[in-house]
């Protein structure tokens, strides 16, 4: 079976709109598909819902961002009106005076958003990948996002009960993928791709790139190939 | 007006509390200085939330590496011993109780140690990140902080009145003029800066204070 794709574009376009789709971006660019999150908007679904660390901060500050770039992330997707809900742990600008795009939609009640601690929004994604469906964390207990949820108490000490998350498809960057979508990430731009990739029915990757199979070392391999779909190449001229 | 100390100096202060061997997370703003603080001759190991361990100085100019930030967005210099894994695995490190020590801002703390640090309420919306997660997580929570919010307020006070972050996880409270640790009993001033006396520094705190025996200047 043939997972390599030829463009941005052709990966993405069955996408439909009210998808729910995971899409990493820690906050920098290192770890964004930038160029899948490019041809989403030029694709226009509607009506997503986004399952992200944040709900993009690139247009309004440069965390992570090497100087003099402007990174791609899914802010524009916001901008482009696309969005109708976002699952996430860090949705706003950092600094109240330059609100993103995000964060003026919400004033004007055009986006959902499901605030969720960080650790909790990786364990209800990792359980997710992992048929896990609901677990207990200590994480949230006695704040406003533990409303409205079951709290149980195991020696001694209360946890919150979370549900676990899935996504019709994930958007995920990688380092290298083999031909048959074996992968490996670099440095920190791993973090929530490695446990994304696992939760979603079609996870499709970008790469710097895609080498023979053999090249990259059986141990070393961060995702194995089951999980992953699709694989496009990062060419020259495309977001980095 | 009494002078009040800068960010630098608290950072110093609260890397005092590092002891050789912690494993260690620092937030966002003043905390993200105390790496720069601790003393020669101890080891402290770093762990980010963006899923790094053991993370040594910061980039130089020019050799920044978008694959390699902490949590803060910091760019970090590649250094031999460091390791990166996932975010579900930071978390596990943070919730299973592998790290010692978390140093973290805040808006508010209360007399009993509760930590408000996510969301100014007039804002509507907030960042909550890893700070949940940390406060329940990590064996020891320091948090370092101006005294007083912009209009003067004091931002030790008897209850939490904004989000709560996480309720009695607070242990030390590092300030620009006094270090105040969190009792059984409340709050116990252990520390003035240059100048202040404890009068002074309860007269900026909303909470009574215990004065501590042999109240001391601030030692860095």
């Amino acid at each position: 079976m043939n997972k390599i794709f030829n463009s941005f574009e052709e990966a993405v376009s069955d996408i439909p709109d009210n998808s729910t789709l995971m899409i990493d971006g820690f906050a920098g660019p290192g770890g964004t598909s930038q160029n899948l999150i490019t041809a989403l908007r030029n694709l226009g679904s509607k009506d997503l819902t986004v399952i992200s660390n944040t709900a993009g901060l690139a247009s309004v500050i440069g965390f992570g961002t090497l100087p003099g770039k402007t990174p791609v992330d899914i802010g524009i997707l916001v901008e482009n009106h696309q969005i109708k809900k976002v699952i996430a742990s860090f949705p706003v600008s950092p600094s109240p005076s330059r609100p993103t795009a995000f964060e003026k939609a919400y004033a004007k009640h055009e986006v959902e958003l499901e605030l969720v601690p960080q650790g909790t929004l990786a364990e209800r994604i990792r359980a997710g990948g992992a048929g896990i469906p609901a677990f207990f964390t200590p994480t949230g207990v006695g704040t406003t996002v533990s409303e409205g949820k079951e709290i149980r108490e195991f020696q001694g000490k209360q946890y919150v009960l979370e549900t676990a998350l899935k996504a019709d498809y994930a958007l995920i960057r990688a380092y290298k993928s083999d031909k048959l979508g074996n992968l490996i990430y670099r440095g920190t731009s791993k973090n929530f791709n490695s446990v994304m990739v696992t939760a979603a029915a079609t996870s499709i990757v970008e790469v710097d790139k895609i080498v023979n199979i053999g090249e990259i070392e059986s141990s070393l391999i961060d995702t194995p190939l089951i999980y992953v779909d699709r694989i496009v190449e990062i060419k020259e001229n495309n977001e980095r | 007006m009494k002078d009040r100390l800068n960010r630098e100096i608290i950072a110093m202060r609260v890397a005092k509390e590092l002891q050789d061997g912690d494993v260690v997370n620092l937030g966002i703003g003043i905390p993200s200085l105390c790496s720069q603080f601790v003393p020669e001759g101890k080891t402290v190991i770093y762990h980010s939330e963006s899923g790094v361990l053991n993370y040594g100085p910061m980039a130089e100019d020019g050799l920044e590496d978008q694959d390699l930030i902490n949590a803060s967005g910091q760019f970090l210099a590649p250094v031999d011993g460091m390791s990166f894994f996932s975010s579900s695995d930071a978390f596990a490190m943070i919730r299973g109780g592998h790290i010692d020590v978390t140093v973290l801002g805040a808006l508010q703390v209360s007399k009993f140690g509760d930590l408000a640090n996510w969301m100014i309420p007039s804002r509507g919306i907030g960042n909550v990140g890893g700070g949940m997660d940390l406060a329940v997580g990590a064996k020891k929570v320091i948090v370092a902080m101006e005294h007083n919010d912009k209009n003067g307020a004091s931002k030790i006070v008897n209850e939490c009145t904004f989000p709560l972050t996480s309720k009695s996880c607070v242990s030390l409270i590092v300030t620009d003029i006094a270090v105040i640790e969190v009792v059984r009993e409340g709050l116990k001033l252990l520390e003035c800066a240059p100048g202040w006396t404890k009068e002074e520094i309860q007269s900026e705190t909303s909470v009574e204070l215990i004065f501590a025996e042999g109240i001391q200047e601030f030692s860095l």
